[in-house]
């Protein structure tokens, strides 16, 4: 019977394959832990191994640096003052006590290293901090003194990287569906095979089949109920037309847009991670109809002395060279020059790509809504402090628009504009709250002229 | 009362058979919409290869073609600023005060700047000289953005660098071989006197001449005379009681214009008084349509008539040599003026120098108030005498250099081909100039100057009153300002604007250099004694009387040249603004004509006659003066116009610099013989008919009566509103009912009480018919320009007209009146002719208007898709985004303000006016939509204004005050004829005037409840 030999090889062959595939994947899973453990303990060692033995403790500098220094060093790079990092090694220990306690006293008493520091920086004056004592200016220097960790942290950022498109929580799901999906497929090969052993077993053992009589096609059954036809096609008909509708109705709306930006700005990090007020960058909001890309301007307030990502910043899709290779792009394109901290004076405009296209027939005023109306920016912008890359999170459909004010309230209290009119219009319509719909909002030119 | 008069607007519209009247009074769209052009007749129909299948076919296909590419979004970028100005935000506009000095409108002004352009000009309301913006400084903002303008210097032809030409000029200067003449506009301007001294002292020999375009050479002269300053008296009509005008046509571009705002405050009605107006004119002009008594004489019986004015007022004469009904209104006139006394002036356009000495001398006999001496103006300088020397110095070859600066002679002066002869006879030659205009053209060196939007600059309106100008935006191309050049070729380094500063370093009284900027106006005495030539008083004004009263009078046809609405002398003539604004008086745009009286029309067999569709075709003539020959210029028949007079406006004609779309028109300045106006022609009839556009017969009210409502101020002052303002009635069960009262509405009104209620009031009495609002709504609401040829087809734009009728003493109680009144045989032969003829000297009315905003609109009813409803706030909304364009709206319309957008007029090279190009478009406003092909349009109440001082006050957390809500066509209104405001604001002006007994609403008894309303003309007839 050479049959059943074949057969029993096809699915034994099978068994083999999918055996070997599960194995692979969770031998995968297992290596990838332990790198990421191991890029861990070596990045935490070699914090411990670097404080060095002569000045204080490393851990209170560091909190110390963030509140005090921050603003204007950076251990390892020039900022609005010098890189720290080797100062111990450059000046001696009293003359740095001496110049963070005032450093103005020491310039006025003419002390060429003080006077030439003070002139390498464009004359900026660093601030006294009597209130250091000295043993706090020795932490601080302590943690300045550190080696710059930079080999590990690259490490792990391209380890990250790397295993970025990989095998994270969600894709293992995905493994185990087609799995499944496979095991079924295998399920079926299997009854269809044994079904036509069987019916080889009663074709050699003379076993008849009854032979079905010849009936009238399906088709042709259907086709000659007039009733059924009228009513699928009619179901039809409304199926085509709902989804008909459906697709044309989307036609020119541009939901969950994200277009790739000329700079990789990440709303994540600045509004997300570091909290600033959206307003902060897009000020024309509280005045303007326009919220306004910021100009590159605003951004330097911050980035003048933000050059690179912090090592934390990194996510395993995004590398901190990444990230500090589009504040690059920041500083070529309004000419700012980190190492000597100066502005070249030539520029380039950055094309951002608009998201959020209202047609031009329609009027929409940012300041109508943030500053008077008290919206957030996220009822109509979504979670944007969420959003590595922005998209479009509202349809920005007039039916949106208008549902919207039907439901809003107006935020009237304090306001001496809303005064009379919330006092008309409450004992009118009998209620103590107003809509947008009720205050006139939804009349057609109040958006379309 | 007032509905029983007859009102016209054509003299069409007397002729009772007219079938075009007709016509135009029962269809709403006079054109045919040419179906058999794209759809052919039967019989071509059936020859057709394409078959109603494949028409099918297309439709299907472009439909599924268009889904397909919706789908596909463009990729819209956002560009910010890389460093963003601190003042700029986007989205915001800013205002800066300027002052436009062009030689010919100086006026103080706003502009508004949106992410730093300038998109709109504004009155500015500090202004000392109280200088209102017309009709061309409020479209000077498109002028700005003039594709034909020089980009950059030209030395003969060639683009250069300002290093080279610097270079080039400053050698030809110093080795110059004769004068250096700087031939320039009148600047009144102190910082350029001082920096052209300066000028004078680097380089020997130079020679200022002042030339105006439009000269004011004779009332200069005059007062030279008597007074030893080169100035014009300054005129405050708003103390005036009688104004006695000859031939001036003061409401217009006279003695630099301005005078209409002081002259309206006078003319509503107050505690029963108002001014009385007599005006003694040839043309038709803006002041005789204002006037309450308007006589039309010829030019050569103006100068007798001032000459017996002032026989009767000073002389102490009691005859004169002029005609009975005439003198009848001279002596009248003088009673009056008498009267007056200090409330009483003349005033004369006469471009003789005895007649403005006699009207200086009326006014110091009557001691008017009106007129002012003391603060006299200075925005005309001009001197003719030293331009016709300068021509011959130029010809005989002593001139070295000649510098033009906001002149342009080549053009402007009527032996242009002289001066262009002379210019080559000059060795060097430079134009400062904003386009390579006639004179440029010619010129060996073209210096390109910025627009005064992009310029520094002072402005001296009188001996006290000054204005600065700042730039509101960037050089948009490589210019330089005039005085830059002199200062750089006079080896100053100082830039213009320190220069500036420097003569006025402590010069502004009470205010600070940058308080002095942002009014952009204020008073002081000038830094810089005056580039006058005392002269000692000499006149005799008793042989000037004698000299007048004995002129020739001339029996041919005599020319009197003017300046129109529109074009002014014609600086902007490539303005599509200015150009398509329609002539307050013919109504007709896109053209300059002869105006010619309607019996010497008859007599030269001159017609004009209108078309089916309404549209207006003239006669052609040639004008004969001397050897000077203008051909082919069109007829237009004149109403008003006095018999044996012509009138001819200048600024037309003008070639180089000028699109081709915008070269119309004949260069009257060819007649403008020894800069007088008025001159002596004959007229010769030539074969072929013009076309005009003319859109007087356009959007007529469908032959439906009481539009206007006038009374005479001794009705207004003795009988009940109801007598001369009744409401009309409608019959409710047979009962007359007024239409205001509730039960004869149809419809259920809404509750209007609550909120903002915005209403527009129109006075009659002070609307001059100036146009400023026309532009100033064409510019706040990107209006299009449609073009001649549409025009013509009554497809013109323009969201407000201001609508001008005439009218006559026609009805059957003023014939009989005037019958009964008649005493004498003169007057009996006269008046009776004139009563079978009520062309010849109408009375006129404007009225502007515009939509209606009536709170029944019967175009809201009629729209099949709801694109235009009614707003609380009492705007009806025009929704173009939702507009199939039925044109129902517009067929149900009564006052017929509804335009439709034919065509695309954005990116059609079919139209190639200024939304052609991407220079034009940045004159748009970004907070109105620009309307697309197939839609409807109309004003919507500057609603965009409203909901932003509505937006202003919600987020200042502040009640709204009265005064601030305005519109674009109110805040051009500097004659306060234009009210607009919240009549639910309790103690608001507009409130008080809905409560006026002059108050009604247009065709009341429709019954459409208009937000528009207007206040009853009222005429003040007192004969004293």
């Amino acid at each position: 019977m050479k049959k059943v030999k074949y057969r029993n090889s096809t699915s034994r062959l099978w068994l083999l394959s999918v055996a070997f595939f599960v194995s692979c994947t969770f031998l995968s899973w297992s290596q990838e832990e332990a790198e990421q453990g191991a890029d861990a303990e070596v990045q935490e060692e070699q914090v411990e191994e670097a404080a060095p033995s002569g000045l204080g403790d490393p851990a209170n500098g560091k909190s110390l640096f963030n509140s005090l220094c921050a603003a204007c060093h950076k251990p390892y790079s020039k900022s609005i003052g010098p890189a720290l990092h080797g100062v111990t090694e450059k000046r001696d220990m009293p003359w740095l006590y001496q110049w963070i306690e005032n450093s103005a006293d020491l310039i006025a008493s003419g002390d060429d290293q003080a006077v030439a520091i003070f002139e390498e920086y464009n004359n900026t004056p660093m601030p006294g901090f009597p209130q250091l004592s000295e043993d706090e200016v020795n932490d601080i220097l302590a943690y300045v003194e550190q080696p710059k960790p930079e080999p590990a942290t690259a490490a792990a950022g391209e380890g990250a990287a790397q295993g970025g498109d990989g095998s994270q929580g969600g894709v293992s799901v995905n493994v185990i569906l087609a799995i499944l999906v496979f095991v079924l497929v295998m399920l079926l090969v299997v009854l269809f095979l044994v079904n036509k052993t069987l019916k080889n077993f009663a074709e050699a053992s003379g076993v008849v089949t009854p032979e079905k009589p010849k009936r009238k096609p399906l088709w042709k059954a259907f086709v000659e109920n007039q009733f059924l036809v009228l009513v699928i096609s009619i179901v039809v008909l409304l199926a085509v037309a709902y989804f008909g509708y459906g697709w044309f109705m989307q036609v020119g709306v541009d939901q969950t847009y994200q277009p790739i930006q000329p700079i990789h700005y990440s709303h994540k990090i600045h509004a997300g991670d570091n909290q600033i007020d959206c307003k902060y960058c897009h000020s024309s909001a509280r005045t303007s109809k326009q919220a306004g890309i910021p100009s590159l301007n605003v951004c330097m307030n911050c980035h003048k002395t933000i050059s690179e990502v912090a090592p934390e910043t990194a996510t395993a899709e995004y590398s901190k060279e990444f990230y500090d290779g589009e504040i690059a792009k920041l500083y070529d394109a309004i000419g700012w020059e980190p190492s000597t901290q100066s502005y070249s004076g030539e520029t380039q405009t950055v094309k951002w790509v608009r998201i959020h296209n209202l047609p031009d027939f329609a009027y929409f005023n940012h300041s109508q809504h943030v500053s008077v109306g008290g919206v957030q920016c996220q009822t109509c912008h979504g979670p944007i402090q969420e959003m590595e890359v922005v998209y479009q999170d509202a349809p920005l459909t007039m039916g949106w628009c208008v549902n919207c004010h039907r439901d809003t309230k107006v935020k009237m209290e304090g306001n001496e504009y809303y005064e009379k009119i919330h006092e008309e219009l409450s004992t009118k319509y009998g209620v103590e709250e107003l809509t947008v719909a009720q205050m006139g909002g939804i009349e057609c030119a109040k958006c379309h002229y | 009362m007032s509905s029983n008069k007859k009102y016209w607007k054509s003299v069409e519209e007397l002729n009772e058979n007219s079938s075009v009247v007709e016509t135009l009074q029962q269809k709403e769209f006079t054109e045919e919409i040419p179906v058999d052009e794209f759809l052919g007749d039967k019989d071509s129909l059936e020859s057709s290869k394409t078959s109603r299948r494949d028409f099918l076919k297309y439709v299907g296909f472009s439909t599924a073609a268009a889904s397909l590419a919706a789908c596909e979004g463009p990729v819209i970028k956002s560009i910010p600023y890389v460093v963003q100005p601190e003042r700029i935000v986007p989205g915001v506009a800013n205002y800066y005060a300027s002052t436009i000095a062009d030689g010919f409108d100086f006026a103080s002004v706003l502009v508004k700047t949106r992410e730093g352009r300038p998109i709109k000009i504004e009155n500015n309301d500090l202004s000392v000289a109280k200088s209102g913006a017309n009709a061309r400084v409020h479209a000077s903002v498109l002028s700005l953005y003039d594709t034909e303008r020089v980009k950059r210097p030209m030395i003969e032809g060639r683009n250069v660098s300002w290093e080279e030409f610097d270079r080039e000029v400053k050698a030809e200067l110093e080795n110059v071989n004769g004068e250096i003449v700087l031939l320039t506009q009148t600047f009144a301007s102190p910082s350029t006197t001082r920096l052209i001294e300066d000028f004078s002292s680097k380089y020997p020999n130079v020679r200022h001449v002042v030339y105006d375009t439009v000269s004011e050479d004779a009332a200069l002269n005059a007062f030279q005379a008597k007074f030893g300053k080169r100035a014009l008296p300054n005129y405050d009509f708003s103390k005036a009681e009688t104004i006695v005008s000859v031939g001036a046509d003061f409401l217009g571009d006279w003695h630099g214009g301005g005078y209409d705002a002081g002259y309206a405050k006078g003319r509503v009605p107050e505690n029963g008084k108002m001014s009385r107006h007599i005006q003694f004119e040839a043309n038709m002009t803006l002041s005789g349509a204002n006037a309450d008594k308007r006589v039309p004489v010829k030019p050569s019986q103006q100068k007798a008539i001032l000459a017996a004015l002032y026989g009767y007022i000073v002389g102490g004469s009691s005859t004169s040599n002029l005609s009975g009904a005439i003198d009848n209104a001279v002596v009248k006139a003088a009673s009056q003026l008498r009267k007056a006394g200090s409330g009483g002036v003349v005033v004369s356009g006469i471009p003789d120098n005895d007649a403005q000495a006699l009207v200086l001398a009326i006014n110091e006999a009557l001691g008017s108030e009106v007129m002012d001496t003391a603060n006299p103006r200075l925005i005309r300088q001009g001197n003719a005498q030293a331009v016709k020397e300068l021509v011959a110095d130029m010809k005989s070859g002593s001139v070295g250099a000649l510098l033009m600066a906001g002149v342009n002679p080549a053009y402007s002066l009527p032996d242009s081909l002289e001066f262009s002869k002379a210019l080559e006879n000059t060795a060097v030659s430079i134009s400062f100039s904003l386009k390579p205009d006639e004179t440029a053209v010619l010129s060996k060196y073209v210096a390109a100057v910025p627009h005064y939007l992009e310029s520094w600059g002072d402005i001296q309106y009188t001996e006290q009153d000054f204005s600065l100008m700042q730039p509101a935006i960037k050089p948009l191309f490589d210019t330089r300002q005039f005085q830059d050049c002199l200062l750089r070729w006079s080896d100053n380094d100082q830039s213009y604007y320190e220069y500036l500063k420097e003569t006025w370093a402590g010069g502004f009284g009470d205010k600070s250099w940058t308080d002095a900027l942002h009014d952009g106006t204020f008073k002081a005495t000038s830094p810089v004694s005056l580039e006058i030539a005392e002269q000692a008083p000499n006149v005799d004004v008793s042989s000037a009387a004698r000299n007048l009263a004995n002129a020739e009078v001339n029996n041919g046809l005599e020319l009197s040249l003017y300046t129109n609405t529109a074009l002014g002398d014609g600086q902007q003539a490539n303005n599509p603004w200015l150009q398509e604004l329609p002539d307050p008086i013919t109504r007709a745009c896109w053209d300059n004509y002869l105006t010619v009286s309607k019996a010497d029309a008859e007599e030269l067999g001159l017609v004009n006659e209108h078309v089916s569709n309404g549209a207006l075709n003239g006669s052609y003539v040639n004008i004969k003066l001397g050897d000077t020959t203008v051909n082919n210029v069109p007829v237009m028949i004149q109403p008003g116009q006095a018999k044996g007079s012509v009138g001819l406006a200048l600024g037309y004609g003008k070639k180089e610099a000028m699109q081709e779309e915008m070269q119309v028109g004949v260069n009257a300045y060819l007649l403008y013989k020894d800069f007088k106006s008025v001159q002596n022609i004959s007229l010769e009839k030539v074969p072929g008919m013009h076309e005009f556009a003319s859109v007087q017969l356009h959007n007529t009210l469908m032959g439906r009566g009481d539009i206007i409502k006038e009374t005479t101020l001794e009705i207004f002052n003795t009988k009940d509103a109801h007598v001369w303002n009744k409401v009309p009635e409608v019959s409710l069960d047979h009962v007359e009912k007024p239409v205001t009262s509730p039960e004869v509405d149809m419809w259920e009104g809404f509750d209007r009480s609550v909120g903002h209620h915005f209403n527009l009031s129109i006075d009659l009495n002070a609307c001059t018919g100036c146009g400023a609002c026309v532009i100033a709504c064409h510019a706040e609401n990107n209006v299009p320009v449609v073009g001649k040829t549409e025009v013509r087809r009554s497809r013109d734009m323009h969201w407000l007209r201001i609508d001008r009728y005439y009218s006559s003493e026609d009805n059957f109680r003023d014939d009989l009146e005037k019958k009964n009144n008649i005493s004498g045989l003169g007057s009996s032969l006269s008046e009776f002719k004139e009563m079978e003829e009520p062309a010849d000297n109408p009375q006129v009315v404007f009225q502007p208007v515009m939509c209606q905003h009536c709170n029944h609109a019967p175009c809201e009813t009629v729209c099949p898709v709801a694109a235009t409803s009614h707003g609380r706030q009492g705007q009806n909304q025009m929704i173009y985004n939702r507009c199939v364009g039925t044109r129902y709206c517009a067929n149900n319309c009564p006052y017929k303000v509804r335009r439709f957008n034919w065509f695309d007029y954005t990116r059609n090279d079919e139209f190639d006016y200024h939304m052609n190009n991407d220079l034009g478009r940045m004159v748009l406003n970004p907070d109105v939509t620009v309307r697309s092909r197939g839609v409807m349009e109309k004003c919507s109440m500057c609603i965009q204004i409203t909901q932003k001082t509505i937006l202003d006050a919600k987020r200042e957390g502040r009640e709204i005050e009265d005064g601030e809500f305005y519109t674009a066509c109110s805040a051009a209104c500097d004659k306060g004829a234009m009210t607009f405001g919240d009549i639910n604001n309790d103690g608001a002006v507009i409130r008080e005037l809905k409560e006026d007994d002059r108050m009604y609403h247009l065709l009341e008894y429709v019954g459409t409840k208009p937000n528009v309303m207007y206040q009853t003309k009222i005429r003040n007839t007192t004969e004293a």
